[in-house]
C-alpha cells in the first residue's frame, strides 16, 4: 500500500489519524499528517474520502512474490 | 482515484478552515462525477455567497459564482436555456434557506432538472458566526450569545411539502453514504436536494464547546441513524438520515420542450 499524502495542502486538522482504523497515520500538533506505519494500511480508504484537504491519495500497490 | 484530477490545482490548498466539513463534501463529490462517468464539459457548478460558494473556485467545471441566495435562481436560467447540461448547486444552510429560500422552494415546486446540495454547518461562518434558519434552540451564536430561541427548519420536510422528487439527508462523517446519494441525486431526474450536516470547527464548534473537528464528526456519528434501523426505532430523539423522497415526476424541463413542440405545431411560423 502507498499512502501519498500532498502537505501542500494538508492542514493538520487531524481527521485521517483520528478515524483511522488501523492507527496507520498520525498528526502531531502542529505539523501535518504523517504515514507512520504503513504497514499497518488495509487500503480502506477512510482517510483520502474524510480528507477535507483532498490532501490524501491510497494507491493499492500489486506485488507479486 | 484521484480527486485532484477534477480541480483547479492551482487555487489549492483552498481557503476553508482546517478541519471544515466543506472540503468533505467537495471530496465526495468530484468522487460522484468520477463514478458517474461525467464530463467536465458538461457540468455547470452555480454557487451564491459564503463558505459553501467558494467550492466553484476550485472544480474544474463550468463555475458560476453569483449572489446571496440566487444560485438557483441562474441555475434556473442556464438549464432551461442548455437543458443537456448536468447542474450543481451546493449551498450553506444560510444561502440555501434563509437568503435563498423563496428560490429553494419554487425550484422545489418546478421540480427543475438541478441537484441541490445543502452543506448545513447550522451557522453563517464566513460573516463571523451567526445563527441560521437551521441552528436551532439552544445554538450559541455570536447574534445569540445566550442561546438562539428560533425554532429551526428541517430541511427534509421543507424539500418534500416544496415538491422537490429527490431529497436526503447525510453527514461528511458518513462519507460513503454522502457519495452514494450525491450520485443519486445528481442522476435523478427532476429537483434534487441532499443536506449534509458539515462540521464548522471555528465557529459552531468555538461556540458551542462542540471540541475540534474529529470530535464533532463523531457527534454526527452518535447523533444521527438511519431512517428504517432499529436504532432510530428506539431512539427516536436522533437525526434521522437517509433517502426521504425519491419519486418520478415531470420535470420542469420536460414540460417546457412539450410546451414549445406543441406551440410549434400550432403556429409553425412563430
Amino acid at each position: 500500500m502507498q499512502i501519498i499524502i500532498k502537505t501542500d495542502w494538508c492542514k493538520s486538522c487531524g481527521i485521517c489519524a483520528a478515524f483511522c482504523p488501523t492507527g496507520a497515520l498520525s498528526v502531531e500538533p502542529g505539523e501535518k499528517a504523517r504515514a507512520t506505519d504503513v504497514e499497518a494500511c488495509t487500503g480502506c480508504g477512510l482517510c483520502e474520502r474524510l480528507c477535507p484537504d483532498l490532501a490524501i491519495e491510497i494507491i493499492k500497490v500489486e506485488v507479486s512474490i | 482515484m484521484n480527486v485532484q484530477n477534477y480541480v483547479r490545482k492551482r487555487f489549492l490548498p483552498h481557503l476553508w478552515c482546517p478541519g471544515c466539513g466543506h472540503g468533505t463534501v467537495l471530496n465526495a463529490l468530484l468522487r460522484s462525477v468520477d463514478e458517474l462517468g461525467l464530463s467536465k464539459e458538461d457540468i455547470v457548478m452555480v454557487t451564491g455567497i459564503g463558505c459553501s460558494a467558494r467550492m466553484a473556485g476550485y472544480v474544474d467545471f463550468h463555475t458560476m459564482h453569483t449572489l446571496h441566495g440566487r444560485a438557483l435562481a441562474f441555475a434556473t436560467g442556464i438549464k432551461m436555456s442548455r437543458p443537456e447540461l448536468n447542474l450543481i448547486v451546493p449551498m450553506g444552510d444560510g444561502d440555501a434557506l434563509a437568503i435563498g429560500g423563496n428560490h429553494f422552494i419554487h425550484a422545489s415546486r418546478r421540480n427543475l432538472d438541478i441537484t441541490a446540495i445543502i452543506m448545513n454547518n447550522h451557522i453563517y461562518g464566513m460573516t463571523g458566526g451567526q445563527f441560521s434558519p437551521l441552528s436551532g434552540p439552544g445554538t450559541t451564536a455570536t447574534t445569540a450569545p445566550r442561546g438562539s430561541i428560533d425554532p429551526a427548519f428541517d430541511a427534509m420536510d421543507l424539500a418534500k411539502a416544496a415538491g422537490a422528487t429527490y431529497a436526503a439527508r447525510t453527514t461528511t462523517f458518513h462519507v460513503r453514504e454522502l457519495q452514494k446519494m450525491l450520485t443519486g441525486a445528481i442522476s435523478h431526474k427532476g429537483f434534487s436536494v441532499v443536506e449534509v450536516f458539515s462540521q464548522c470547527p471555528t465557529y459552531y464548534g468555538r461556540k458551542n464547546n462542540t471540541g475540534d473537528a474529529p470530535e464533532m464528526l463523531k457527534a454526527f456519528r452518535d447523533e444521527t441513524a438511519k431512517i428504517g434501523s432499529k436504532t432510530l426505532d428506539e431512539n427516536p430523539e436522533l437525526i434521522p438520515r437517509g433517502v426521504f423522497v425519491d419519486r418520478d415526476a415531470v420535470d420542469y424541463g420536460e414540460a417546457y420542450a412539450e410546451l414549445c413542440r406543441n406551440a410549434a405545431k400550432e403556429a409553425p411560423r412563430c
